[in-house]
């Protein structure tokens, strides 16, 4: 089974919307919103060990809608997140965790953030030095360790 | 049959490294075996764009979550704190933060000092020369001069500030509390074959750089040119006692799943506080039918983690998120014995620099800081780069139910026994957590921070296993005696963080391979009679 089948059509739609209640699109950031198509790709290509869990999760999604997420007005749409944030323990965890983890890896995404889009190996960062004297007071202090017999 | 050698070290840990090392110089034949193999930096998280997310995964500290062929799965459901681990030639030095404290004098006297628990049979000033030693191999970084702690010279200077620590100093000389750049095992400046930190910040699942040492790249190569045979990917199931009552060997699976056997005239456990006790229990036999080496009934009692008590909270300057290693500063205002605080002993406390973004938004949405819907986008990014966080790591005092058993159903991949873990959090540790986040509060408070956030414990905090195999003088009230040997059977020694009596409050690594250097250099003065 490849991951992208991992999830029912059923499932991959309600995915999509959740994801877009989650983080949506914004004008303001210029940031394609969690629903985007070539996010939801790389979540279904990358689901992998938590195939399990997201679908557990897509379906306690499912029980609590009624329906496909999609047909609910967003009153309604807006409870049934809410419970399953409250409810669906470690499965909605994991759903939740892998839409947070391909958005916040997508180049359009990190531009926005001010970020580059690269791992951190082989560059690596800039750490400067900082105030060392601030260290100095600290210094003047006496032996502060308890002696042991 | 595989042919006999004079040593046999199971594990090639922090500890199993240091000892094979050491051990090295006598020339006798040495094999080490561990269950998983050599891990290779091309393929670690930071490599990837992916580098956040494998820490859920594959580099997950849990070996339960991560699952990979050489973990085996540890039943801890019935404890807030989880184990955490890893399994591979370094062992959890390959997934560690490289803070590397030494236990300080006073932690080897706590029933003298507090008449709490037990006096250790050896104290600092015997580990002084060992903590040296240890510090030029794993190679450490830092500053000499900390006025918490007698003198200590590291080779290497210390790790830079950076936004974050200058913003945690000024916060903790506003308060005129204590801090001092940490000791790590990062490698500051070109050591030894390393190179030096350029800051990857994802340090905790393994270093593509190599600047942080774990004993696959420090303490191994050494001991391999010296002569040591490593075998990998070979799992021991139970140790082996002949008519004597001596160890005569142990049987493992090995890379292909064969059952062997390895005769040896010395073994040696370096499998830390839940596998060592795991090892015995699982090598019952009629002559030791509750455990090997367990006359005492101690196997697998006493366990202590450090439960942390995690305050972060979120700055209007930048900070250095993930952009340095994790940890930067310590303190030890707290760490010795106060009796106004209401409870004995004490904590050191850990200054954080921040995490990355995909970590940044899990945690935070997990915590109902950072909304869903269109808020969203303004939320992450007042917070995303503007974390600051301390967490005390508290000792935990050794209680008897505390501790590792068997389990009666679970197994790992070769059907052996899997460990089980019953652990409370002591009434003493609750106080002093709790004392911790306070103080932790008034840190950040001070640090300008808002949106403040308490982890406590922090769940998947399970990093440091210790006591389950205590050292002492006494037979009835230890398993090892002060050099490590086991009480019961002769030419059993065990070196890791199961022998330690109680837990100081700092991250043990530095102490345990100290402790594991003098319990070779014990030996090596001890040849001629060892078993006597």
């Amino acid at each position: 089974m490849t991951a992208e089948n991992a999830l029912t059509p059923a499932q991959r739609n309600d995915l999509r919307v959740v994801s877009a209640m989650m983080i949506p699109e914004s004008a303001e950031y210029g940031v394609p919103g969690a629903d985007d198509g070539a996010i939801q790709a790389d979540i279904l290509a990358t689901l992998g060990r938590d195939s399990k869990r997201v679908a557990e999760a897509l379906d306690h999604l499912a029980r609590l809608a009624g329906a496909p997420l999609a047909q609910l007005d967003q009153a309604r749409r807006d409870a049934v997140a809410k419970e399953f944030r409250s409810s669906g323990g470690a499965a909605a965890a994991t759903l939740i965790r892998v839409v947070l983890q391909c958005y916040y890896r997508d180049d359009r995404v990190l531009r926005s953030l001010g970020l580059e889009l690269r791992p951190p190996f082989p560059k690596g960062h800039a750490l400067e030095q900082g105030d060392w004297s601030l260290l100095e007071p600290v210094k003047a202090r006496p032996p502060m360790w308890r002696k042991a017999p | 049959m595989n042919d006999p050698v004079d040593v046999l070290i199971i594990g090639a840990g922090a500890s199993g490294a240091a000892v094979a090392w050491s051990l090295a110089e006598t020339k006798m034949h040495i094999l080490c075996l561990d269950q998983g193999g050599w891990m290779n930096p091309a393929e670690y998280p930071s490599t990837g764009r992916d580098w956040e997310a494998r820490f859920y995964g594959d580099y997950s500290p849990s070996p339960n979550i991560r699952a990979r062929p050489e973990d085996y799965p540890i039943n801890d459901d019935n404890s807030p704190i989880k184990v955490v681990n890893f399994n591979g030639v370094g062992g959890s030095t390959i997934m560690y933060t490289a803070h590397f404290p030494r236990l300080h004098p006073s932690d080897f006297r706590v029933r003298t000092l507090d008449g709490v628990a037990d006096d250790w049979p050896i104290n600092y000033d015997m580990l002084a020369p060992f903590f040296a030693e240890n510090d030029r191999m794993m190679g450490v970084s830092g500053l000499s001069g900390d006025p918490a702690f007698p003198p200590t010279e590291p080779p290497m200077p210390p790790l830079p500030l950076g936004r974050s620590g200058v913003l945690h100093a000024k916060a903790m000389n506003k308060l005129g509390w204590h801090w001092w750049p940490s000791d790590t095992t990062v490698a500051t400046v070109d050591y030894e074959g390393r190179a030096r930190c350029i800051n990857l910040g994802h340090c905790t699942p393994g270093c593509a750089q190599g600047a942080k040492a774990s004993t696959d790249i420090t303490y191994w190569p050494a001991a391999l040119r010296a002569g040591i045979e490593l075998r990998t990917h070979c799992r021991v199931r139970e140790i082996k006692t002949n008519e004597h009552g001596m160890a005569s060997g142990v049987v493992y699976y090995d890379k292909d799943g064969v059952e062997q056997f390895q005769p040896a005239e010395v073994v040696i456990i370096a499998c830390n506080g839940i596998g060592t006790p795991r090892l015995l229990l699982n090598s019952a036999s009629n002559r030791f039918p509750d455990g090997l080496a367990n006359s005492s009934g101690l196997v697998g009692k006493n366990l202590m983690f450090h439960p942390y008590g995690q305050v972060y909270g979120y700055v209007e300057e930048p900070t250095d998120s993930n952009r340095a290693p994790p940890t930067c500063l310590w303190s030890k205002e707290f760490y010795e014995t106060d009796l106004s605080r209401g409870f004995v002993r004490g904590y050191a406390i850990q200054f954080g620099r921040g995490v990355g973004p995909v970590f940044e938004a899990v945690m935070s949405e997990a915590k109902g800081i950072l909304p869903w819907g269109a808020d969203h986008h303004r939320v992450f990014r007042k917070l995303n780069g503007h974390r600051l966080a301390a967490s005390a790591i508290c000792e935990d005092l050794p209680e008897e139910h505390n501790r590792v058993t068997l389990d009666p159903v679970l197994k790992d991949s070769h059907g052996i026994p899997a460990p089980r873990v019953d652990y409370t959090i002591g009434e003493n540790s609750r106080k002093m957590l709790e004392h911790g986040i306070a103080r932790g509060k008034e840190i950040l408070l001070a640090a300008g921070a808002t949106d403040i956030c308490v982890n406590c414990p922090i769940p998947y905090g399970g990093w440091h296993l210790l006591g389950t195999a205590r050292m002492g003088t006494d037979p009835a009230r230890s398993v090892v005696n002060e050099w490590g040997r086991s009480h019961d059977v002769k030419n059993l020694f065990i070196v890791d963080g199961s022998v330690f009596v109680t837990a100081g409050g700092v991250n043990p690594t530095s102490t345990i391979q100290a402790i594991a250097l003098y319990i070779a250099d014990q030996m090596k003065s001890r040849l001629a009679n060892l078993f006597d």
